[in-house]
């Protein structure tokens, strides 16, 4: 790729147009290469804040029977893109859990393509998002389970708190299923925090800032259930309400 | 003890509360029995703060402090307690994680020191024993898979472990079975029946008033309370109906 990608692209359509173009062209062909090879297990996390670049690339190949564990949290400054493009071989497995968090004006995203092209592959993601100010959080989630990819099992679960008006969060599901014997779900859902649980908690003595965070933690909890490194969970965990904490 | 005086209150413009006064001293237990829609859970959510429910008129004071100048987490860490007649559900964040925050909010609030986690464990296992309520079902997420009477149990738990100085509990009857009931009373009874604490029991049935002795029983009708007497006018309401005794 020569050319700076722009929003009229699908996959690039709510990235920050003014952000992408600051960026040079080489910065689109940095791609980190993952292979897992057969049986074995590759787990990794990030935290992905102002410091690192924008846009974080993988391209990952697990191999049969193997599995490709990530879990991010995105707190990025003006536009941070994580994007994973992920082969799973037979019986392979992919577990995604994503995080993106913040205010002002920034948009962040995971934008990840899981190709289901070998029998008895699973894959699992889920992305859970809290954006304020002007911010925007986004999902964009293929699959794509070709003619050989039967008996996949592949779920995709995005969920989005908007704190306040003006936060805006985008779902992408797109499926794509040549097989006949597959499980393919997805869910999407965008709302508000919920007040009843705030009032119920503040009628039991919790302070609005402790029930938010209490409230915040529990939806972004689902998407670090599936590290088994509990403390490692915990790590991203603060990452993320850290911001919420510099907020408040 | 608290001292509600001509309060007028409205939801969405609509006035429900309207003109209501009433006293509560401490060592006191008043039942406020009413036809649906007489302004019962109007009242209690008044009393407790709820975001959407405007006081227009009146006042209310609570050991002398005014009590509507209170966010609602600072009533609670004041000593007042409310039992939700439907208790809210809180995915993702356990009982014990609540209550413990709860507590520990109230007493920061209060200017104490924290209580551990040992010593609070401690405590909710006393007081879940005193209601009966399994102490694993402490241990699952605030009212998520639980029964109407188990809900209920655990609001009794939550007011034994809060430990309030004055109890606005708004059907907490509704929704138990009559073992349940006389649990949940004796609990009422261990926990707030005291020369220092005061409870509002607000209730359709005289059933909750057999295990929990109230020393006056009020009857609200059309946002006032319209008639007070002693524990026999609740048995009086049960023989003869609302319309009857209100006529007589």
């Amino acid at each position: 790729m020569t050319d700076i990608p722009t929003i009229r692209d699908e996959d690039w359509r709510y990235a920050d147009s003014n952000a992408l173009a600051a960026l040079s062209p080489d910065t689109f062909e940095q791609w980190r290469d993952i292979d897992v090879p057969a049986g074995e297990t590759h787990r990794e996390s990030f935290v992905l804040d102002a410091a690192d670049p924008s846009l974080t690339r993988i391209r990952a190949k697990v191999g049969e029977g193997a599995r490709l564990e990530l879990f991010a949290v995105n707190l990025g400054g003006d536009y941070t893109r994580m994007e994973v493009i992920t082969y799973l071989h037979t019986g392979a497995h992919f577990e995604f859990g994503g995080v993106t968090i913040g205010g002002g004006d920034a948009v962040r995203e995971f934008v990840t393509r899981t190709t289901h092209d070998e029998p008895e592959a699973t894959s699992n993601q889920v992305v859970r998002s809290v954006h304020w100010g002007e911010a925007t959080g986004n999902f964009l989630g293929a699959i794509n389970v070709g003619r050989g990819g039967q008996r996949t099992d592949a779920a995709q679960d995005f969920k989005a708190l908007v704190l306040e008006k003006g936060a805006t969060a985008n779902a992408k599901p797109e499926l794509e299923i040549f097989a006949d014997d597959v499980k393919c779900a997805h869910g999407a859902a965008i709302g508000q925090m919920d007040e009843m649980a705030r009032y119920y908690m503040a009628s039991r003595g919790l302070a609005p800032d402790v029930a938010k965070r209490l409230l915040v933690r529990a939806f972004i909890a689902d998407a670090f259930a599936a590290l088994a490194d509990e403390d490692e969970a915990e790590r991203l965990l603060e990452a993320a309400l850290k911001v919420l904490e510099d907020r408040l | 003890m608290l001292k509600i005086e001509n309060l007028h209150a409205e939801i969405d413009g609509k006035e429900i509360l309207k003109g209501l006064s009433l006293e509560v001293n401490a060592g006191e237990i008043h039942a406020i029995m009413g036809p649906n829609g007489a302004g019962k859970s109007t009242l209690a959510y008044v009393l407790g703060g709820r975001p959407g429910y405007e006081v227009t008129q009146g006042t209310v004071t609570f050991d002398g402090k005014d009590l509507l100048d209170m966010e609602p987490h600072e009533r609670a860490a004041a000593g007042m307690f409310l039992g939700f007649q439907y208790p809210v559900e809180i995915p993702g964040v356990s009982n014990v994680q609540f209550l413990r925050e709860a507590l520990n909010s109230q007493r920061k609030q209060r200017g104490e020191e924290p209580m551990s986690g040992g010593e609070f464990l401690k405590l909710a296992k006393e007081k879940a024993g005193l209601l009966k309520l399994d102490m694993e079902m402490l241990k699952r997420n605030v009212n998520v898979g639980f029964s109407g009477g188990e809900k209920k149990r655990n609001e009794m738990v939550q007011m034994g472990i809060l430990d309030p100085q004055f109890a606005v509990l708004d059907e907490t009857d509704s929704g138990l079975d009559i073992d349940a009931l006389k649990v949940v009373g004796e609990g009422i009874n261990a926990i707030m029946r005291k020369s220092d604490k005061g409870v509002m029991l607000i209730t359709h049935y005289q059933r909750l008033l057999d295990y929990v002795q109230p020393d006056f029983v009020h009857i609200l009708a059309a946002g006032r309370i319209v008639k007070t007497g002693s524990a026999d006018l609740a048995k009086q309401l049960e023989a003869d109906g609302y319309d009857e005794v209100m006529a007589a």
